[in-house]
């Protein structure tokens, strides 16, 4: 079964096959927005749509982690990338559906808007805190950063997801609606909370 | 001997259209067969509510000439938290609202006090059929067309005593009709309150109907308040309980965010809300995707009939 799995993950299709599924939500916002699908206020919608993804996408993208020492499926690590660079790109088309359908790219607007808004400065910063880390995404730039470095500079992901499940709370807060955050937040705990675990059980022979 | 000139905006008098042709012009455009292209006919009604018609109000600010947002986007897009926090909860929950029997106490400092069934309510005075821009102070707009009466005529009734100062408007809190109660967003029941020389305005319209038909339940039927110059969450819906106070009362949304939700509550692009601007807004169904966002009118474009009430006041402080 661990074997047939790992085949799998290993195989040929298996990385385009990946890189469709991170297409289909933006395909189906973009189709069911040029089709009516939206509802009452489309722009709205798409920007909500793309922020939900974007952090489902970096969830998803902090899985990989756990998920491979749980089950010992090391070809898991395969994709983790991706997902993170999809992550980003749907981040990005986020910001920029904000910036053009709600502000009109009016950028000096967008300027005000993200040092007044909190939530906004916090979905911003999340942001651009991924930059960086999208930035370094090849392979070439690990060897060039050294791993060390390289994997230093990427643990900013932590903050990354922190930050933007902060926006999200903020975002929620006026209408005291916490229950979906609840369960973005929920999942982060564990997701970080093993990583603790792990650093703390790591420890333990050394101080013994 | 003075000779008058008009000033260049001025229209001359010969430009004036007889009062007689502007209220009938809707009938003088049928005529020509071009009814289809009035705002009115545009706007169409589900077909499946009772009708609810309406003669055209004459009151000041009444008619609106924007064009109505379509029925099936007044009616989907709704908020109403007793039937959950999505805006499409509303449209897809609310069949559970029974809106007969319904009975509204009216109630507080005043002399005739009375519980009115909403059968008579309805023939209280009569139904006039008003265009009202609705402004939410989440950024999005709609042009409804209202059925109901001036809210004064109920107050009037009524005899308020010298001490009413306030109207407070307590929404229907029923968990077996209502599954949003069960979640703690707000302290239920929902209560709303105007001062008292805003609920007797003539555009503080006491509502039963919208798109010539009786109000869906997602709209806040049987009977709710709508005050177009105000953020839609002061309109009321679905109201169970009119009360005259003296003191100010805390509406729901203030209660829960003091900081971001006033009492007035006023359309106001100059005063933001904490978390985003009031400068423009977007006009469900009518802006486009990419269309740049409107400007916000002061008071949603009524400050003729409404501005005076809030003369001298500081809107910042009073928002």
């Amino acid at each position: 079964m661990k074997r047939a799995l790992s085949t799998a993950l290993l195989s040929r299709g298996a990385k385009p096959l990946l890189f469709l599924l991170c297409l289909a939500p933006l395909a189906w916002l973009v189709y069911a927005a040029f089709a009516n699908q939206l509802g009452a206020n489309p722009a709205e919608a798409l920007i909500r749509g793309l922020g939900e993804w974007s952090l489902r996408g970096l969830w998803l993208t902090l899985t990989i982690t756990p998920l491979r020492e749980l089950t010992g499926l090391a070809a898991l690590a395969r994709f983790r990338r991706m997902l993170g660079v999809f992550t980003f790109s749907y981040a990005s088309l986020h910001l920029l559906a904000y910036g053009w359908l709600d502000m009109g790219l009016a950028l000096d607007d967008i300027a005000a808007d993200i040092v007044k808004r909190p939530f906004i400065l916090m979905g911003f910063t999340a942001w651009a805190l991924m930059l960086p880390l999208a930035a370094t995404s090849f392979n070439k730039a690990i060897k060039t950063l050294g791993a060390k470095r390289w994997q230093a500079l990427h643990k900013a992901v932590y903050a990354v997801a922190v930050i933007a499940l902060l926006h999200f709370i903020w975002m929620r807060a006026g209408k005291s609606n916490f229950a979906e955050p609840a369960v973005y937040g929920a999942i982060l705990a564990m997701l970080l909370g093993w990583r603790v675990w792990k650093r703390l059980g790591r420890k333990k022979p050394a101080l013994g | 001997m003075l000779i008058r000139t008009p000033a260049s905006h001025e229209p001359l008098t010969s430009e004036i259209t007889p009062r007689s042709v502007y209220l009938n012009r809707r009938s003088a455009l049928a005529g020509l067969g071009l009814a289809a292209a009035s705002p009115l006919a545009l706007a169409q009604g589900s077909g499946k509510l009772a009708k609810l018609p309406g003669v055209r109000s004459a009151a000041a600010g009444a008619i609106v000439l924007d064009k109505p947002t379509a029925y099936a986007d007044a009616t989907s897009y709704n908020n109403f938290y007793e039937f959950g926090t999505d805006k499409a909860d509303p449209a897809q929950r609310a069949h559970t609202l029974k809106t007969r029997p319904w009975t509204v106490a009216v109630d507080g400092e005043c002399a005739k006090p009375g519980n009115y069934d909403i059968d008579a309510l309805l023939k209280l005075s009569a139904q006039e059929e008003r265009i009202y821009r609705l402004r939410c102070v989440e950024g999005w707009s709609m042009v409804v067309p209202w059925v109901g009466y001036s809210l004064s005529e109920l107050i009037k009734r009524a005899e308020p005593t010298g001490k009413a100062k306030y109207v407070e408007f307590t929404t229907l809190a029923d968990r077996s009709q209502m599954p949003g109660l069960r979640s703690g967003v707000l302290d239920w029941p929902y209560v709303e309150a105007l001062r008292m020389d805003e609920a007797m305005l003539p555009l503080a319209l006491l509502t039963f109907g919208m798109y010539g038909e009786v109000l869906p339940n997602q709209n806040g039927a049987p009977v709710r308040i709508v005050l177009p110059w105000k953020y839609g969450f002061k309109s009321a819906k679905s109201i169970v309980k009119i009360r005259f106070v003296e003191k100010q009362p805390r509406s729901s949304w203030e209660q829960s965010a003091p900081q971001e939700y006033g009492f007035y509550s006023n359309v106001n692009p100059n005063v933001s809300h904490p978390r985003w601007s009031q400068a423009t807004e977007r006009r469900i169904g009518e802006d486009g995707l990419f269309a740049k966002k409107r400007p916000t009118l002061m008071f949603n474009g009524y400050e003729a009939q409404v501005g005076q009430l809030y003369a001298g006041m500081d809107l910042k402080r009073f928002y």
